[in-house]
Order: structure tokens, then sequence, then C-alpha cells
């Protein structure tokens, strides 16, 4: 008998169909990943297979079977002995997925006892032994704490720890690890990887990235609005997929470890960096977000700028274009310092939906520049932002849209569209694409390095994903807790790291081929056995 | 009742990043759907209407609201109208005032003019104060925040109706009195608009778009007027439409013990304190004003709450959570960070 | 424990010197108004001679800042009065004399005190009780025609001001049915069970209105929480619902109403004045209003410090209730 049989799978929000005619079946113990991109309905089969969408108004069809419960046709109390005792989620943010009030062992012990009749003592006791079992140090004190005296990759191993609470048959992961630092992420992949050994339990897990598939599971099903794409073995789907779209998806993911043709990038330095400091808070809670960053930008070039969450990379590009003045230090554009905002410095936003006033359409949006600049004559402003807009692929005609009509991908190029208004010399991009799905990603990476062969542009691209970085700077600064712990050419940053931070930060990005993902998986055990 | 408790009560109110090309046109989109508030909608343009029409209304009835009509009370029973049902004829629609003999159908609707002009007035003194205080902290430097934040903080610890109860008594009694009502509640209660103001703009001034106009090369002038300020509108009117209630019983309430509005000059709070001792003789001489009271207070309150479910969509989903009408539209929100 | 114990300190500090600037305001607001102060300190009716009287006793030709060092002194020393024949001494807390019936303003306030703190406080248990356990109810029941039903009453409630309930209520149950008899105030001392009877109806009118608020406020904040992601970490795991509720979303509920009971309280004031009048109970209110109509600003001064006393008070404990209740908040 299968763990999980779903047959002929819907489900419908209203008018939209998320989900359509899916079929797929996991064996006892089997790993399997649904990929696929935002809205692709890879989460809504998740939480259809505990009957989660039951009495949200959400039409399901079709039938579902996970350990034996007939999912579809279970009553309600039928429903909660299934959830979380035979089967168990993990959810993508640990942080909101978490009571604040309660400490972290009171909310195991509750749903130990939910499905045992344990007494509180035991259940507390249970709690404990699953924390320790997920690797939380001092298990028995810090069971007490609640999720917010938690890290980010503490809440998700106690996440996962109240899932192992009850011995499920089947884990499922929605997006486990997309709201982690890439090398928390190899951690929570390995525990995931090695509890799945130890416990013989099936894994049914969702993501977005191919890569953290490619490290985690036997069998992948892709999936594009709502329907199955392509569904086999992780090295076929992978190595040779079969469907034009699983190669487009594979093509646009950015590899780590291929390298970049360079750009014609001059001597000439545009921006620079001088012992740059910048505090945050006073008196005791102070602390320096960046600290002593020296760095500098040539015409034509790209720097990289690649650190995890509080690395200090976002204050600094926002010192670089002036949005922020440092507390020691100076910026310097063409060899002299400046303080405050310049036209000639621009920035592309990571968020593409706060980044648009939504009230004003956004031709008027690029018109900006040029209209601060003191340029007064409508038909040139309309000429010229219709001109930007095509340039950055969208049309023309878009000028009186207003942002709300255009999808994430479009609204990134409206803001490219507006950087370009003020004919600047260096745009300073904060995580210009983390909130893309990769094959638009992939796009608007692609423009912007058209951009700048066409126009001499230098850039600071600002992200977190390595791949990214790679891809697209000529050279790289890796930044940890405020300071560059190693800044050089891309290439020689990447193949050939010097300091330890980086080389662990490479170490940790997922593979995407899993039989490399096995060698760096065994290799990440043996350097912390050591 | 209170401005405290309409205001803890919008403070989920935040500041909504995308509410699409035009505000005003959506706006009607999603009040249009709400059947309890086009009702009420109807019934406050209703009240409206009556307030404005006052003098039209009693010359076609051909009274008017501080005439004494003594033939038309029994001096004999202690001055109770004459006639059944309070007096009640073709001259008096509603009939007469017990002991005066005014006639209530002239001083309920001018009772409305006082209660919807004191209300609209005070809440455009606290919603001017409030923006312009909160605003003005949000944009100062460290100092004129603190200072300014302080003046609110002590703002909001004032009890309003004690408050209101104490300027009331040093004022001298030839101020006009509506005037000064207004003027005392806006004064006195703009403290929680305020702290609105001021958390919305610092929530707005941190967007990327506020950051995009600042590279652009504009000033903080013109980046303030143009995209901080409307993107204002929603919180603080969403605030504005549940202060309008408050402020229409706080005006009662004054007016009831006596200290608000003075006679002659009608209102409904007056008229309801003058009645507490005819309630067996003359009922409708204290249902009426009660009954009008209750109606425009609920009125405006659903028509607030109404505005409130049209500008914060979210909060009306949330509402709306598994009632069965609309379910929440998972699939938006389902994929990658 | 000490950032706690520390922010407990600061909250406390802050609520002196927001005391210390509402007593400047208040003076300044009162005193400091144009027209003859004596004479609208002294009433109306006083005879030219009484009005001098009242303007040396007040030293009105100290400037303002002088005056009103003498009254923040009564505060903390007391201070002497002579009322033409004799000196009286008013210890501190000293608020000064009322020049309706030469009474020491504190000693007014401390005979009203306890009617009023009686009526506030029962009514407080009354709609928190009520309040919350409507919000919880319609939050566990939602969608469902039970909940519709609650919504109604709820805005009927606040909708309905508290002088128009208390109208409605004493008319239909003291008047007509003859239930209860009329409220009167007798002492918790003298005999606590008359105390609760003649209370029971300005308790319950005063809880009314507020417990409404309350019902929505706790069922906002129920839903909102209901609808955050932890809950569906419980309900995924098996938890029943009577559970989520109960636990996670009420507790999740639980520091807003913490807060609105603060703000609340003023304006709980407020409405306990609007009683007192209505049912000739003899507390603060009524005292305020009577000091009001006869223009006895020394009275009125004393009464609006006192209850902006229990205001601040109020915000003060309710804010380190709220750092308790919920931890997530940053101490500052």
């Amino acid at each position: 008998m299968s763990l999980v049989q779903v047959t002929d799978l819907s489900v419908e929000f209203g008018d939209l169909r998320a989900v359509d005619g899916l079929s797929f079946r996991l064996q006892q113990g089997a790993a399997l990943a649904l990929v696929g991109e935002s809205g692709s309905g890879k989460s809504t089969v998740a939480s259809a297979l505990l009957g989660l969408h039951r009495g949200t108004g959400a039409r399901v069809g079709g039938s579902i079977e996970v350990a034996g419960t007939d999912v579809q046709e279970a009553s309600d109390d039928e429903l909660r002995r299934l959830r979380g005792a035979k089967a168990a989620m993990v959810f993508q943010d640990p942080l909101s997925s978490l009571d604040p009030y309660y400490a972290i062992g009171d909310q195991i012990a509750e749903v130990y006892r939910v499905h045992t009749r344990a007494s509180r003592r035991a259940a507390r006791a249970r709690a404990v032994d699953v924390l320790d079992r997920v690797g939380i140090p001092d298990a028995q004190r810090r069971s007490r704490s609640r999720p917010h005296e938690f890290s980010g990759g503490m809440r998700q191993r106690a996440l996962i720890a109240m899932a192992l609470a009850c011995e499920p048959d089947l884990l499922i992961a929605d997006e486990p690890t997309t709201a982690l630092d890439v090398t928390v992420q190899a951690q929570i992949l390995d525990l995931l990887h090695t509890l799945r050994e130890e416990t013989g339990m099936g894994l049914l897990l969702v993501t977005h990235d191919v890569g953290v598939a490619a490290e985690s599971v036997d069998e992948v099903l892709v999936m594009r609005h709502g329907r199955v794409v392509e569904h086999g073995r992780v090295g076929a789907v992978l190595g040779a997929p079969k469907e034009p779209y699983t190669r487009d998806l594979l093509a646009a993911v950015p590899r780590v470890d291929a390298s970049r043709a360079p750009s014609e990038a001059s001597e000439e330095v545009v921006l620079e960096a001088v012992g740059l400091r910048r505090e945050f808070g006073r008196g005791k809670r102070a602390f320096a977000a960046v600290d002593d960053v020296s760095l500098t930008v040539h015409r034509g070039e790209t720097l990289g700028i690649v650190g995890e969450s509080g690395s200090g990379k976002t204050t600094l590009g926002r010192m670089l274009v002036g949005l922020l003045e440092p507390t020691v230090g100076e910026v310097r554009h063409d060899g002299h310092a400046r303080v405050g905002v310049n036209p000639a410095v621009q920035m592309v936003f990571q968020d593409p939906v706060s980044s648009l006033n939504p009230r004003r359409s956004v031709g008027e949006s690029i018109a900006d520049p040029l209209r601060a600049r003191g340029e007064r004559d409508e038909g040139r402003i309309r000429g010229r932002v219709r001109e930007l807009l095509e340039r950055v692929g969208l049309e023309a005609a878009h000028y009186d849209r207003y942002p709300h009509e255009f999808s994430g991908g479009q609204r990134q190029r409206v803001g490219i569209a507006r950087a370009l208004a003020a004919d600047p010399r260096v745009i300073v991009c904060d995580e210009p694409v983390s909130a893309l799905d990769v094959t638009t990603q992939a796009q608007v990476v692609a423009l912007l390095g058209e951009l700048q062969r066409e126009l001499g542009l230098a850039l600071v691209f600002v992200a977190h994903d390595l791949a990214v970085v790679r891809q697209v700077s000529d050279r790289v600064a890796v930044m940890q807790r405020g300071r560059i712990v190693e800044q050089g050419p891309a290439d020689e940053v990447y193949d050939n790291p010097q300091d330890p931070y980086t080389k662990q930060l490479l170490a940790a990005v997922p593979a995407l081929d899993p039989e490399v993902a096995a060698r760096r998986r065994t290799a990440r055990r043996e350097l912390t056995a050591a | 009742m209170s401005e405290a408790l309409v205001a803890t009560e919008a403070a989920g109110t935040g500041v909504e990043p995308v509410p699409g090309p035009s505000g005003a046109r959506q706006f009607w989109r999603r009040l249009r759907t709400q059947r309890a508030a086009l009702v009420a909608a109807a019934v406050v343009a209703l009240l409206v209407l009556v307030a404005l029409a006052a003098p039209l209304l009693t010359a076609i009835e051909g009274q008017d609201p501080t005439t004494y009509h003594p033939s038309l009370v029994d001096s004999a029973r202690g001055g109770v109208p004459i006639g059944s049902f309070g007096g009640i004829s073709g001259d008096h629609w509603l009939g007469v005032e017990p002991q005066t003999g005014r006639d209530l159908f002239a001083r309920l609707v001018y009772g409305a003019r006082v209660s919807l002009g004191v209300a609209l007035a005070a809440t455009t003194v606290q919603v001017l104060l409030g923006v312009v205080v909160g605003v003005a902290a949000a944009l100062g430097n460290r100092w004129v925040d603190q200072l300014l934040s302080r003046i609110t903080d002590i703002i909001v610890a004032l009890p309003l109706m004690i408050m209101a109860l104490a300027l009331l008594a040093i004022v001298p009694g030839n101020f006009p009195r509506p005037v000064l009502v207004s003027l005392i509640i806006g004064f006195v209660a703009w403290g929680t608009i305020g702290k609105i103001a001021r958390a919305a703009t610092l929530t707005l001034k941190e967007l990327d778009y506020v950051a995009a106009a600042r590279l652009s090369g504009w000033g903080t002038w013109r980046i303030a007027r143009r995209d901080l300020l409307p993107g204002l509108a929603a919180p603080v009117i969403t605030y504005a439409a549940l202060m309008v209630p408050a402020n229409i019983s706080i005006e009662a309430a004054l007016s009831f013990l006596g200290v608000g509005v003075k006679p002659p000059t009608p209102s409904w709070g007056q008229m309801l304190s003058a009645a507490n001792v005819w309630y067996q003789a003359a009922p409708q001489y204290l249902l009426l004003p009660a009954g009008a009271l209750f109606v425009t207070v609920l009125a405006l309150t659903v028509l607030g709450d109404g505005v409130r479910t049209a500008l914060d969509p979210r909060a009306a989903s949330r509402l709306r959570v598994g009632t069965g009408r609309k379910s929440e539209n998972k699939a938006g929100k389902e994929g990658t960070a | 424990m000490s950032g706690f114990a520390g922010f407990a300190l600061r909250r406390a500090v802050g609520a002196v010197l927001t005391l210390l600037a509402l007593s400047v305001i208040v003076y300044v607001v009162f005193y400091a108004t144009p027209g003859n102060v004596a004479q609208i300190t002294c009433g109306p009716r006083c005879s030219p001679e009484q009005v001098h009287q009242v303007a040396q006793q007040l030293k009105l030709d100290d400037p303002l800042y002088l005056r009103y060092w003498h009254f923040l002194e009564g505060i903390v020393v007391g201070q002497d009065y002579s009322t033409g024949t004799s000196v009286a001494h008013c210890s501190a807390p000293c608020l000064g004399l009322s020049y309706q019936s030469d009474q020491q303003v504190m000693q007014i306030i401390l005979t009203k005190l306890p009617v009023s703190l009686s009526l506030v406080f029962g009514a407080m248990v009354l709609w928190l009780l009520l309040g919350v356990g409507t919000g919880v109810l319609s939050a566990w029941r939602r969608g469902r025609f039970s909940e519709r039903a609650l919504t109604g009453v709820t805005l009927a409630g606040i909708s309905t001001p508290v002088f128009v309930i208390g109208l409605v209520l004493m008319i239909v149950i003291c008047g007509q049915l003859e239930l209860l008899p009329f409220p009167e105030y007798v002492a918790f001392s003298d005999d606590p069970e008359q105390w609760a009877w003649g209370l029971l109806l300005p308790w319950v009118t005063l809880a009314l209105g507020e417990a409404a608020y309350f019902a929505r406020l706790t069922r906002a904040s129920m839903l909102e929480t209901l609808a955050e992601d932890h809950i569906r970490t419980f309900r995924a795991y098996g938890v029943s619902e009577r559970s989520i509720i109960g636990r996670h979303a009420l507790r999740g509920a639980l520091a807003p109403i913490i807060a609105l009971n603060a703000n609340d309280f003023g304006s709980a004031v407020g409405g306990a004045v609007l009683i007192e009048s209505l049912f000739g109970l003899p507390g603060i209110g009524q005292e305020l209003v009577h000091a009001v109509n006869v223009v006895d600003l020394p009275v009125v001064v004393g009464m609006v410090l006192v209850i902006g006393f229990f205001v601040v008070l109020a915000n003060a404990v309710a804010d380190v209730l709220y750092a308790v209740a919920d931890r997530r908040v940053v101490l500052t």
C-alpha cells in the first residue's frame, strides 16, 4: 500500500482553478518534491493532503488518501487524528508558524498530548527528547524559550521537532528553507535527510528551488498552472528533462560554478567608498551594521556584494546612493566626496510592490527624475519616458497604466527605467531579483547586462544568492557582520576562496546534480564530525 | 462615546501598500458591495438633508422651535400637553413639549442641526490638528518628534468628558455654545488621530518609492505632498469616520448634563434631560430624541464600519474569514518569497 | 528581568512627568484665562467685597508661575489659608479651598471618591466579563446565525449613549416593572449587600456600552489572530477548534484588550459622571457637574487633576501589564 495516493485532484478558489487534475503516488519511506514557480499550485496540494482546505470555501475534487485515511471522506475527528500523528507538516516561515506567546516545549507537548493522551509531564519530556533529536543544544533549558528567542534556523529545527513528536509516517515540508540563509538551509536539509534515514518516514517537499529538490528527494514532480509538467526520478528529470518547460526552468537557474564573460570595464573609478561605518541605535544598544568598508566601482563593470541576512549589505547599498549617511567614512563620486543623493547614482529596489507609488501612473514615476531636473516640455518628457519604457522591454503605451496592472518582473523593469531616466553612471541594485520567479529573474538579469554594455553603466549588485551574483559580477565582495571578508575578481573568489566564511557559503549552495549533492553532504558531515 | 475606544479599534488599520489606481473609485466600488453600509449612508444622507432643510421643514409645518404655546399645556396638571399622544395634531406633527408647549418637531429637526454640525466641526478640528502634529512629528528630527509625541501622549491621557465639562465652566456665557463645544472636543481629543497620522507617516516614509523619489532629486516638501499625504488618507478617513458618531454622543452627553448647548438652542441631549421626569405623562418627549440619537449614532457607526472595510480590505478579508461568503484566496499567497 | 524592572521604572517616571505637565496645562488654562479671574473663581453671585477677598487670597498680583509654584507646594507640603477671621491648615496633598463652601477641595474629593470608585471598578468587572465573553463567543460561532445576532446586539450597544441606556433602564426596571428600587449609594462598610443592590443598575448601565466595545474588539483581534500562520500550524497538527480558540486565539487577543481597558478608563470615568448625575449618586462626577455649574474653580481644577491622576495611573499600569502580556514588545 502506498503512503500517499492522489488521484485527479483539483482545487478551486472561487473562479480560480489552482490545482487541475493532479495525480501522484508516494511509497512508504520515499521522498518526492513538488517543484514549481509561484502560482503553480504546489502549496495548495500540500495543504490538501491534510484536508486543510476544509471549511475555507475552496472546492476540492478527486481523491486523496494519506496513510490509510481517505482525506476527502474522513470525518473531522478522523482528519484530526491524521494531522500531526500520521502526517505532519513543516511550514515556510518558522517564526510566524509558532505561537509567539508559549514556550516551544509547551507547544510541542500540546501537540503530542492531542494524539497520545500522555500526561503533561510525559509530553514535556517527549518535547525535550525531540528537540534534542533535531540538534537543539541544551534542549531541556531551551524548551522553555519562546520562538522569538530562537534564531531562524533553530526555529525551523523546533518546527521539525514538533513534526517528529508523534513519529509520523509522512513529513510534508512546504518551502522549509526559503526564509533561511544558505548556510542554515544546508543544515536543515541535512537534518531532514538524516531523520529520514533514521526513521524511514516519507517526505513530500514543496519548493520553488530546483537545487533544494536535488539535494533532498528521489523523485521530482514539476508543476505549472496547477498541472503536472513532468514527473520522474530526480536524476532523470534534472539531468535530461523531456518537457520544454522543465528545460526552460533549468536553463534559467543560475549556476554557482559557471563563470561569466567579462564586461568591458575601464580603469576609471566612478564610485568609491572609503572606510564606511554606519551605526544604528544609541547608547548600550548601538551596533555597527557596516564597519570599515572600502570599495571601488569602475566604469562599465559590475561589482557583486554578497552576504547573508544581517551582513549589512543593504545598509551599504543605501549609503552608496546617499539615502543613508555614513557615521564614519565617505562616499566619493569621480573622486569627489559627496553627501546626500545624486542623480548620477541611482538604485533599483528589492520589493517590486513598494518601489512604485501605487497612486501614480508608471509613466509619471519614470518621469520623476526628468521633472526634478527642471525639464518642463511635456512632449519631450513623454517622448523620453516612452523611449525608456521600450528600452526596458515594456510598451510605450504603458505610460498611463498603474503599478498594480503589472507583474512583479514588469514592475522591476519600470524601476529600472526610472533609474535610467536620471542618466546615471552607477546603478545600485538591492536584491533586484530575489522577489521574482527564476525565469523572470533570468530575464531581468539579462536586461541589466544589456543596458550595462550599451550605456557603459557601472552596476553594484547586492544579493544573498551566490549563484545570481556570480552570474552578473566581474568582481565580488563577500560581507559578513558588517565587514567585507573577501574581495576580488569573481572567478577567483568563487573558484578559489580564501576566507573560511566564503568557503562555508559556497559549500552550502545546493547542487543541481543529485550525485554532487550527495557528495557534498558527506563532505559537510565529515566537516562537522571532525 | 469615547475617542479612545474608537482609536484602539481603528488602530489595526495600517497603511495599505497597494490600493490601486484611483483610491476613490475603488473605495466606492468596495463600499457599494456592503448592503448595511449603503442603508446607513442613505439614513445619514437623510439626516443631513433634514438638518440642512430645518428652516424649510418647520416653515412647512408652520412652527418654530422657540415659541411658547402655554395654551397647549394643562397647567393644572403640571404642564402636561393637552390632547392625545402628547398633543399631536395637524399643527404640531410630533406634539408639544410639556410645560412650555414648544413644538417638538421643530425642536427635533433643529436639534439635528446642532448634533451633526457640532460633530462634523469637532471631527474636522481633530483631523486637522492630529494630521499636522502627527506628520510634523514623523518628518521632524529626533527632538521635534520627542516633543510632539510627548504632547500627544498627554493629550491622549486627558479624559475628554471631564476636560470638556471643566473648560465649559470658564468660558464666558456669551460665546456661541455650539462653536465652543466643537472647539473643545476638537482641541482635547485630537491625540489619537495624531498618533495614527504619525505611525502611518513613519511607515510610508520607509517605503521604497519614497526613497526613489528622493533619488530622483525631489525635495522633502514635494515628497510629503505627493507621496506621503495621499497615503495618509486611508487610515485618517477610517478613523475620522468612526469619530463622528463618538462626537455626537459627547455633544449629547454634555448637553444632557446642562453644560453643552444651552437653551433656547434646541439639542437632543438637552431634550432628554428635560424629558427625564415626563416619561409617564408624555413618553414621546423622551422617546423622540432618544430614538433620533440612537438612529443617528447607529447609522454613522455602521457607515464608519463600511468605510473601514472599503479602505482596508485586509481587515475586511480578515473579518470575512470562514463566513462562507467568499473564501480567502490562498492561491494568491502561495509560492515563493 | 532587570530590563523589565527598568522598563517599569521608566514608565513610572514618565507617568509622574505626564501628571506634572497635566497640572501645568490645567493650571494655566484655568487661571490664565482672560477676564476677571477673581470674579470667575468666586462665581457670578459674589459681592465686590468677596471678589476682592478672593483676589487677595489667590495672590493675583503675583506672576502666574509663582502662583503655580504655590499651588504645587500645597500639593506636596500643604498650605495655610486665612479665611478672614481664622487661619486654617490644609495638609498635603492640598488642592486649595472651595469658594462655595470654604471646604478643602481634597476633603470634598475624598468623601466622594468611594462612590465613584465603587461605580467604575464594579462596572469594569462586569464589562470585562460580558464584553470578552461575548467577543470570544462570536469569534467561535463566526459565520453562524448566533454570531450575526451578537454582532447586531453589540452594534446597538455602542450606538446607544450611556445616559440613554440609563434612562431607559431606570424607567423600565425601577419605574414600570419595579424590579429594583431606584439606585442609591450605601457605603460598603455600612452594608455590603445594600451597597451592591444600590449600585446594580448603575453598574449595568455603565457596563453595557463598554461591554459592546470590548466585544467588538475581542472579536476583531481574535479573528486577526485566527488568520495568523501559527493557528494554521495547530490546525495542521490536529489541535481541536476549542483549544485553538480558547488557548491560542484568546492569548493573542489579550494584549489589545489590556491596552483598550486602559484607554477606556478615561472614557468610563466620563460615563460615570453621566451616570452619577442621572441616578443621583453622590460621587466625584456629580460634584464636578455641580462645581462647573456654579463655577467653583478650585474644585474643578482639583477634580480634573485627581481624575487625571487615576487615568494616568491606569495607563501606566496597563503599559506594564501589556509588556507582560506581550513579551514581543520592545521595552523602551
